[in-house]
């Protein structure tokens, strides 16, 4: 553990923290030019979180401990994850606590967390999304694990920093395994992040809502930590799919000037993929909730060919 | 261009894998168009795997099946199963037996048991198409499970098609095609069935009015009456 | 390669039926159509016996650059298929008039009857002088193919149901049988080299000590459910006694009696290959195996028939049981029974069809409740019905109670354990055939009952041979069987 580590440690997560909302204002900048309106800019999620944060939070008189905690909680997990990911380097002294399999746990914690808050104060919505967080995830776990052992497999290792090296020294070769489960990734990204087709992020409609549903009670700087949490949630899903099947450009171990660059090619590489996001987001519509079972089905159906490909191909 | 032994693998397995894709693709169809275009990908990814391997094993033979298999199975036989369509002007949804996720699954199952199934021949082969036999069988064994499950004519007749797609396949993976007579006269056997299917759908459309199977099961030993 | 002598009438014999569709082709529903039919029919007859007797001075011969020969399993057969296909087809000249005459088929349909039929003719007898096992495969599914059609000739639906079950049934069994014929290819590569030498019977078998037996143990399920599927052996067996039923009586008689005789042809060469190869009795196990769960079912479906056709159907579902069984048992006792049962059933099937045929135009239908008074209405039905029964049921002195008694010998003496249940399946089937002829033979003329132009000649002819032979086996017949035994060692 040098101090040239810790430096990058650091860098990493005030990167994370400080660009998620940007990540995020870049999306819906993109889904407003595809849907023809007029854009308030990329950094209006910046003034949302402040405006949020001077004002006043209104608890119900039957909030529990949870409830007050689960902000707090979540954004302290999605800075944990923000250490872990291999985003501008590999040289991470907090990924040697945690291979990829912890991740994922990581994230399930926090949405246990948020489940119960959501029905927490008792109210209907809250209760219904709580429910419908839980079943989508039942579901998604499964697939994104499937996914996560196919890429592990091919690249004989769970620690993302050695998948990273081992992505580095082999040749690029067309392997149908981490095509398969590429895939999957994807799918499994919209439903984790909350996006169409399985949830609208912009919705208000309570009946139509999962996301929304369990946070709807928060107020004031709660609810400016839980929205940063889930703009940090995209932006580390995103990096997670870069890091696992095109890491080119992250930075390797020790070199500090290497960074510059690897910044800038982080930002491409976010760019394209916030254009990807955008475009399946545009081409598909909300899927009834019955059918989310399916979608994730297949999802979990791709990432186990794509673990069976990888046995029976050799 | 030159391919080393390597990357052709990886080029054989990679159609391969898409096969299999649209194999389990079709078991998740809802709509018949849908289903016909998975077919011509299908064949597509067909044609384009025997033509590679008789680039890289120097069959010419190949070639001249992977032509057949691009006239036959990309633009005759789905141009045939459009004009049923709509001369017969049949209903566009896929009806199943079991649901879909059963069928995914137990399309997995499949899989799996194919490849047990085939390690003896794995063992002593020495092509480099070796490792795909197991997804060949697999796709004639999806193909058997949407005949099964499927309970209109025109989806069953698509799911043989699919089997026979898986067989073709199968030849190619073990053995880099029958001799050029045999796959010739299965060629036209495949032609002749889809003629005759496409008859049969005629007959079946103008006595039940519908080609739906679930019309054709009076034939039994109770029924006192026929 | 033993040099094989060139045969210029092997091309004859699988020419006259192809030429003979052609003709029909032209001819259309015109008045000699049934005339030419059976014209043709005796043509292949004819080069068949003419193949024969030049088999039996010159011995195994090839054409066409060793895709197709002739030895004794398959010289036997070829005779077999065109004496049937020939008195079938006198047959059905009568029995389609009248059908015609019913308003039952139409010009069309005609047309499209006679020249199927030999294309039917034609596909069979491409199988059976096949050397080429991807080419036997082809035959045998055009031969599916050729008679699908058929099946639906007259339009109903229950027609219509049963050819879509048969084509779907059967297209699924040949599906998996060309995956069994891929994976001997596979294994003959290995060995033969590339091409097509390598799908050749007669290399096949010259070398089958050195294919892989794993491999033939596997290609011989994927080929025995696939090949058993066309034979009708249970549990594969939905399709046969609807399509069986069906369709015309002369198709029916010809599906029962030749096709299914093609389909065992090709597992008893493939069961041969795999003897060669693996030493053990894999393959004759499964033969028995199937066999036997096809003469028990079959025998307690028998029981439960109403429609005439059906009941034979299931008959023949046995006795092809029976003739698998009798393969699988395997030794020379066996398998000379089974090839002798191959000859006789398909002589009394085809006759016992022909008057079913005839029972149910005089009757205007095909439940056995309603056909009354045969002896009484037309004796020569009646009676040809009463002998063809007994004769399919297993009495002596017909041909079947010899077949089946060898069987049973044989078993008693390889496999005991086995003998209990083939008996039970035959005494079950006796009992059920020859319960259900009795009511139909006797009693009073209904009134619906209408007279009919009856073809008897074909219905005698064979009832006389399988009596004949139940009595004594000609010498050229015994010379075939004893070398086809040998050959399937």
């Amino acid at each position: 553990m040098t101090i040239n580590s810790l430096i990058i440690e650091a860098l990493q997560i005030i990167l994370v923290i400080g660009l998620a909302p940007a990540f995020a204002g870049w999306v819906r900048t993109l889904k407003c030019w595809f849907q023809g309106r007029s854009t308030p800019g990329i950094f209006q999620p910046y003034r949302d979180l402040r405006k949020l944060f001077s004002k006043e939070v209104v608890l119900a008189h039957n909030a529990s401990w949870i409830f007050r905690f689960t902000p707090y909680l979540l954004f302290g997990t999605a800075v944990l994850v923000g250490g872990i990911i291999p985003i501008i380097s590999v040289d991470l002294p907090l990924a040697a606590t945690a291979d990829v399999i912890v991740v994922v746990f990581i994230f399930a914690i926090a949405r246990f967390f948020l489940a119960l808050a959501g029905m927490d104060i008792g109210t209907a919505f809250g209760g219904m999304g709580s429910s419908r967080e839980m079943m989508i995830a039942s579901l998604a776990e499964p697939a994104m694990l499937m996914a996560i052992f196919t890429v592990s497999l091919v690249n004989k290792s769970t620690s993302l920093a050695e998948i990273v090296q081992v992505i580095y020294n082999t040749p690029p070769e067309l392997n149908p395994s981490l095509a398969f489960a590429f895939v999957a990734f994807i799918l499994i990204l919209l439903a984790e992040t909350g996006r169409v087709p399985v949830d609208n992020p912009a919705t208000h409609l309570e009946l139509t809502m999962i996301h929304e549903g369990m946070i709807l009670e928060y107020s004031g700087r709660h609810l400016a930590l839980i929205e940063w949490t889930s703009m940090m949630k995209l932006y580390l899903f995103t990096s997670l799919a870069i890091a696992a099947f095109a890491p080119w450009g992250i930075a390797t171990k020790g070199s500090l000037d290497a960074l510059p660059l690897a910044f800038g090619i982080m930002i491409a590489k976010l760019g394209v993929a916030g254009l990807i996001i955008v475009l399946i987001e545009t081409g598909l519509a909300k899927m009834r909730l019955f059918r989310v079972p399916e979608f994730l089905g297949t999802a979990f159906l791709l990432a186990t060919l794509g673990m069976l490909s990888f046995f029976m191909l050799d | 261009m030159e391919f080393t032994i390597d990357t052709a693998s990886h080029v054989i397995n990679f159609l391969a894998a898409l096969l299999l894709l649209t194999s389990f693709a079709m078991l998740a169809q809802r709509k018949i168009y849908g289903l016909i275009h998975l077919f011509v990908w299908q064949g597509i990814f067909l044609a384009a795997n025997t033509a590679f391997v008789g680039f890289m094993a120097d069959k010419s033979h190949l070639f001249i099946s992977a032509i057949l298999t691009v006239g036959l199975k990309v633009f005759l036989l789905p141009y045939i199963f459009y004009k049923l369509i709509h001369l017969l002007d049949i209903r566009k949804e896929v009806e199943n037996v079991v649901n879909i996720s059963t069928l995914m699954f137990i399309g997995i199952g499949l899989v799996i048991f194919s490849y047990y199934l085939t390690s003896p021949v794995r063992e002593l082969s020495t092509l480099m198409t070796r490792p795909t036999l197991a997804i060949a069988l697999a796709s004639v064994l999806i193909g058997l499970l949407m005949i099964i499950t499927r309970k209109n004519a025109v989806t069953q007749v698509i799911g043989f098609l699919a089997m026979e797609n898986g067989l073709f396949f199968a030849a190619t993976s073990a053995t880099y095609g029958m001799p050029l007579v045999v796959e010739l006269g299965v060629a036209l056997d495949i032609l002749i069935a889809a003629l005759i299917f496409g008859i049969f759908f005629f007959h079946i459309n103008t006595t039940f009015d519908s080609l739906s199977v679930d019309q054709m099961a009076r034939l039994k030993e109770d029924e006192p009456d026929e | 390669m033993n040099l094989m002598n060139n045969s210029d009438i092997l091309f004859l014999f699988m020419a006259a039926p192809f030429i003979s569709a052609a003709i029909l082709i032209l001819v259309g529903d015109r008045k000699p159509a049934p005339e030419i039919n059976i014209a043709g029919s005796a043509a292949t007859f004819a080069a068949g016996v003419a193949l024969a007797i030049e088999y039996c001075a010159k011995g195994p011969m090839m054409n066409f650059g060793h895709l197709f020969f002739v030895d004794a399993l398959n010289i036997y057969l070829a005779v077999l298929t065109s004496f049937v296909a020939m008195t079938t087809a006198v047959f059905s000249r009568k029995y389609m008039r009248q059908e015609r005459e019913h308003g039952r088929v139409g010009h069309a349909a005609m047309r499209y009857y006679h020249v199927m039929y030999q294309m039917f003719i034609f596909s069979m007898i491409l199988a059976l002088m096949s050397n080429n096992i991807g080419i036997l495969w082809i035959a045998t599914e055009l031969a599916t193919l050729a008679t699908v059609l058929l099946v639906s000739l007259y339009r109903t639906p229950t027609a219509i149901e049963a050819a879509w079950k048969y084509f779907i049934l059967c297209g699924v069994g040949i599906a998996i049988a060309l995956f069994g014929t891929v994976l001997v290819y596979f294994a003959a590569e290995k060995v033969l080299g590339e091409g097509g030498e390598a799908m050749l019977w007669t290399n096949l078998n010259m070398v089958s000590g050195k294919l892989e037996p794993t491999i033939l143990s596997l290609a011989f399920v994927f080929l025995m459910v696939g090949y058993g599927t066309k034979v009708g052996l249970v549990p594969l067996h939905n399709w046969l006694p609807d399509a069986h039923s069906e369709g015309p009586t002369p198709i029916s008689a010809l599906l029962s009696g030749l096709l299914l005789n093609i389909a065992l042809y090709s597992l008893v060469r493939c069961k041969a290959l795999v003897d060669g190869s693996t030493h053990t009795d894999f393959a004759g196990s499964m033969m028995m195996a199937f066999g036997i769960m096809s003469i028990l079912v079959a025998g307690f479906s028998i029981l439960r028939q109403k429609d005439i056709k059906r009941m034979f159907a299931y008959s023949s579902i046995e006795h092809m049981g029976i003739a698998t069984f009798g393969f699988g048992l395997g030794g020379p006792l066996g398998t000379f029974a089974a090839l002798l049962h191959l000859l006789v059933h398909s002589l009394t099937k085809s006759a016992v069809f022909y008057t079913a045929g005839h029972a149910a135009l005089m009757h205007g239908t095909q439940e056995m409740d309603k056909i009354r008074g045969l002896f009484k209405g037309n004796p020569l039905v009646g009676w040809s019905l009463m002998l063809g029964v007994m004769a399919l049921a297993g009495m002596p002195p017909f041909g079947i109670f010899t077949t089946e008694f060898l069987i049973l010998t044989a078993t008693i003496q390889q496999a005991p354990l086995w003998a209990p249940f083939l008996l039970i399946g035959l005494a079950v089937a006796f009992a059920g055939l020859i319960r259900v002829v009795q009511p139909m033979v006797s009693g009073e003329v209904p009134d619906y009952q209408k007279p009919v132009a009856a073809a008897h000649l074909p219905v005698l002819v064979h009832l006389a041979i399988v009596l004949i032979i139940g009595l004594y086996i000609p010498d050229f017949l015994n010379q075939w069987f004893n070398t086809a035994v040998e050959m399937l060692k």
